[in-house]
């Protein structure tokens, strides 16, 4: 890990010294990206045997992306690999190509051809419709990152909305914290030793298509996903070792989801619902709410977003736990509209039953033409015995970081 | 707000003309101050029709009272609707700061109603549609608010002719318009419009309590097409704070082609 370390801040400086003043752009070619250096500091104890002692967990990220474009742009290949060194955890030091496609666009229909990422929805709690790419946990706990995904895309436009269609040919499997790491809950996940409800595994082709369409106030999606289950559910298992771990296993299932948002003046009515085969009895989800946004608050340029948001889940024993089956999401959302950028979040999911509480706090601004400086806190209060959250309860974290794009 | 930036250009040049051949063709005497004040607007926006659609590059800087400055370059498409109850559509993405690269606003303008907004998040992949409640909002930082950049619509305002008078080495016409859209940030507006192609030369904003708050100054006009002006620098100055913001734009081009497809929410997300 050392050695990745080492290598991405040899890379990085490359980076730095050959783009880091301007992006790279000669002729069709073109390099932008970021350079990420940041610490998140655990002041909790420590829960579990084998969790590393360290509460300073200082890393670094690269990603670049280059984009070559032929046929006035209309034929894009864009490269973009992510590479992460971190010092103290292992695990978290790892890559992925989050995309490396051909994007080819013509006048009513384009299509993309290669790795790549989609994201589907509306609402800011949760998730739920968005199901094309797999969290890559190990990078956000808050599962906002992803990792690419193999697809063959196309998408046709016309009067009557957007058809856009796609072959997934091979799974990614989602990380999870090792046995060393913070935020790796009670049991130790085996997340490279997976098994799958199809003879395929991860080399299963799934099947997504979607509708979606702007009509007057309101943007709209159906979509229909069939396949590999991004979410695994677990099984209790001796490794090895002998130690008793969780393995992974991922169901065939399909997914309806719908995603809907209505803008009617400050307000945002946000919408979305799926409903699941494939694990246990088909279940309902959904999240609704809206954000209000007072502009210009008492005559100074800032606005002030105010969301809110319900959280229900009727999945049953047959599907993977959810800590979002019957939950409040209320949050404050910042924006100075200075020249800084500077902006945040305030926010808090409160399950109406136990009480427990996930806040979270976000915050950015650029500090100077290519550099941003973010804080992200993250705190767990009143957390129920028997959830995922009491298990990481010592594991509160603060994340400092410093990015420089090129 | 490109697009809309680009509108306003566009209208601005074809208002322009219209309004130069109007009131050489038109008797002043019968004409009401109001009357007079609307031909000139129509002029305008009429001088500008059947430019079809632009792209142009923008750089911004924005200087504050110390005379800081920070920069952002954006590129800006606009494209006539050939429905004439509404607005042009317009598109804005964003080169720098490189933090914000990729980021890209779709507009479409309506007249009266409020206007629909999307922006495009590249790092999320993620399209949201936007409140446009924001119009007296700054637009990223800038001394420029959403309603500014909007395109002109002559129905958009009450107009008001209040004197000729000349403008540097042209004659203008003074008018006086006043915001009939919901939540703008200002009582009225005062326009120098100078009388041989119509383009506007200067606009003093006022805020809600009638105090001078902003004066814009456009200058370096091109025609292009043999038709539509267009001005290479804007400067934005807020009289309150000292703070300004210039704008220069940069390869103008007309009908390029793009089509009405091209400016959806869908698109956005592989937008070049």
């Amino acid at each position: 890990m050392k050695i990745i370390v080492q290598s991405l801040i040899v890379f990085s400086l490359l980076f730095y010294q050959n783009a880091g003043a301007h992006a790279q752009s000669v002729g069709n070619f073109e390099l932008s990206g970021s350079l990420r250096l940041e610490t998140r500091i655990f002041p909790g104890p420590l829960s579990y045997s084998g969790q590393d002692r360290s509460t300073v967990s200082p890393s670094i990220a690269l990603e670049p992306e280059f984009v070559y474009e032929i046929n006035n742009g209309d034929d894009r290949f864009i490269f973009t690999p992510f590479l992460r060194g971190d010092l103290s955890d292992d695990q978290r030091s790892h890559g992925d190509i989050r995309e490396a496609s051909w994007v080819h666009s013509s006048g009513n229909w384009d299509s993309q051809i290669g790795i790549g990422k989609v994201f589907w929805g509306t609402t800011e709690a949760r998730h739920l419709v968005d199901i094309i790419n797999q969290t890559d946990l190990i990078e956000n706990p808050d599962g906002e990152d992803k990792l690419g995904q193999p697809m063959i895309n196309v998408r046709v436009f016309s009067d009557f909305g957007t058809v856009s269609l796609f072959i997934l040919p091979g799974f990614r499997e989602r990380t999870f914290a090792d046995d060393k790491s913070r935020l790796r809950g009670r049991s130790i996940i085996e997340g490279r030793n997976a098994r799958y409800q199809s003879s395929a595994k991860n080399k299963h082709i799934d099947f997504a298509a979607r509708w979606s369409d702007s009509i007057g106030d309101l943007d709209i999606g159906i979509s229909q996903f069939i396949g590999t289950s991004r979410e695994p559910r677990f099984a209790e298992v001796t490794a090895t070792s002998g130690v008793q771990v969780l393995q992974p296993f991922y169901d065939q299932i399909d997914q309806f989801g719908i995603d809907a948002q209505l803008t009617q003046d400050a307000w945002l009515w946000k919408l979305e619902s799926i409903t699941r085969g494939g694990q246990g009895d088909r279940f309902v989800a959904a999240v609704a709410g809206f954000e209000y946004t007072i502009f210009q608050i008492s005559n100074s340029n800032a606005d002030l977003g105010l969301l809110a948001e319900y959280l229900y889940d009727g999945r049953g024993v047959g599907a993977p736990s959810t800590n979002s089956e019957n939950d409040i999401f209320i949050a404050a959302r910042f924006t100075i509209n200075d020249t800084a950028d500077t902006q945040g979040l305030v926010g808090a999911i409160i399950d109406r039953k136990t009480g427990e509480t996930a806040l979270s706090f976000d915050v950015e601004r650029r500090i100077a033409d290519q550099w941003k400086a973010e804080i992200e806190a993250r705190y767990f209060i009143n957390t129920d015995a028997d959830s995922f959250l009491n298990s990481i309860r010592n594991d509160d974290f603060i994340t400092f970081r410093l990015s420089r794009f090129f | 707000m490109k697009k809309q930036i680009q509108k306003l250009f566009l209208r601005n040049k074809a208002f322009c003309l219209f309004a130069a051949s109007a009131v050489i063709a038109t008797p002043v005497l019968a004409q009401t101050a109001a009357e007079k004040g609307l031909e000139i607007a129509q002029q305008i926006e009429t001088r500008d029709d059947g430019f079809i659609d632009s792209r142009v590059t923008l750089k911004m800087t924005l200087t504050n009272r110390n005379g800081e400055t920070s920069t952002r370059e954006l590129r800006l498409a606009s494209l006539e609707t050939s429905d004439k109850s509404l607005g042009d559509k317009s598109l804005t993405v964003f080169d720098r700061p490189r933090d914000i690269r990729g980021t890209a606003f779709l507009s479409f303008t309506k007249i009266l109603d409020p206007d629909d907004q999307w922006l495009f998040l590249p790092a999320l992949k993620r399209v949201k549609r936007i409140s446009s409640a924001n119009k007296s909002g700054p637009f990223v930082g800038s001394e420029f608010a959403y309603e500014d950049l909007v395109s002109f619509e002559v129905e958009k305002y009450n107009f008001n002719w209040l004197r000729d008078e000349a403008c540097g080495d042209l004659q203008c016409f003074v008018v006086e318009r006043t915001p009939r859209y919901e939540k703008s940030g200002y009582s009225r507006q005062v326009t120098w419009v100078d009388n041989q192609e119509y383009r506007i030369m200067r606009v003093d904003y006022y805020d809600r309590k009638s105090s001078l708050l902003k004066t814009l100054q456009q200058s370096g006009f091109k025609q292009y097409l043999n038709q539509y002006w267009r001005p290479s620098t804007m400067v934005m100055k807020n009289q309150q704070t000292g703070k300004q913001t210039l704008l220069k734009f940069e390869n103008y081009k007309f009908r390029t082609g793009v089509r009405e497809n091209d400016f959806t929410p869908e698109r956005l997300k592989r937008i070049r």
